[in-house]
């Protein structure tokens, strides 16, 4: 967490130096305030469940991997999620949420017999991202969605 | 009787749908008894494999973050009638259940 806090501040001092030199010294311009808001909505976090879990491997983000998921969920108790993946021999499939407590969903082991196809429903406590990612012989790959889940739909 | 229900379906282009339902609580142990306000204690599956004519072809590692009476669906490249599928679940509390089941 530290570390986060750590990358933040510098990150955010970066920041605000650019937005003087961008606007001269005035308040901070909408761009530095767009990007602001990236930052503090980033999937760090994520980030960091998924290097404990993969130990420093790199993951790299893919455009083959398709994620099918409602993009609001009025009951954040079943959501039902497709994931399913154009790369070539998938190993496993791993789905997370960021901002449950404990993000790991599942971690399915397929075998070559089987297609890079995986259904199930979720339990998501608060909108978040879910994040998919797909261990190939190649290598790891990943990608996100965000989910909207309406407010009632927290007792999960 | 099994709590696993499965479902398979052959596609046009020689694929197998399986899709199962398992009758499940999937507790994640930070619910609250309405009536008690107790803290229900953590109950889910924990272990999901799923067999081919005695192949194992999914091995799973599943977290509470799965639904109550989780449903999952895979595709089979392949598979005949009267291939068997069986599949088995263990959860957190050691209990399992294993259901077998023919491509028709």
């Amino acid at each position: 967490m530290t570390d986060n806090r750590r990358a933040f501040i510098k990150k955010s001092v970066a920041l605000s130096g650019y937005s003087i030199l961008a606007t001269g010294g005035l308040l901070a311009s909408p761009e530095a305030n767009a990007e602001w808001l990236d930052e503090t909505t980033s999937t760090q976090i994520l980030q960091q469940t998924l290097k404990r879990l993969f130990k420093d491997q790199k993951i790299i983000e893919s455009d083959q991997i398709d994620i099918q998921i409602p993009k609001t969920a009025e009951n954040g108790a079943t959501v039902p999620i497709t994931v399913t993946s154009s790369h070539r021999n998938v190993e496993s499939i791993a789905i997370l949420i960021e901002k449950n407590p404990i993000p790991l969903v599942a971690k399915f082991e397929l075998s070559p017999d089987l297609d890079p196809f995986v259904s199930a429903r979720l339990k998501i406590a608060e909108s978040s991202a879910v994040a998919v990612i797909v261990e190939t012989n190649e290598g790891f790959f990943t990608a996100s969605k965000k989910v909207i889940v309406t407010p009632g739909g927290c007792e999960i | 009787m099994s709590s696993i229900k499965i479902r398979t379906k052959r596609m046009e282009d020689g694929k197998t749908q399986i899709r199962m339902l398992i009758a499940h609580p999937m507790e994640h142990g930070r619910n609250r008894d309405p009536k008690t306000n107790a803290l229900i204690p953590a109950h889910f599956i924990q272990e999901l494999t799923i067999e081919h004519n005695k192949n194992i072809i999914i091995s799973g590692n599943t977290g509470a973050n799965i639904s109550k009476d989780p449903y999952f669906a895979f595709m089979l490249k392949g598979g005949n009638a009267g291939d068997k599928i069986v599949i088995s679940w263990v959860d957190n509390l050691g209990n399992e259940d294993i259901q077998e089941h023919v491509i028709k």
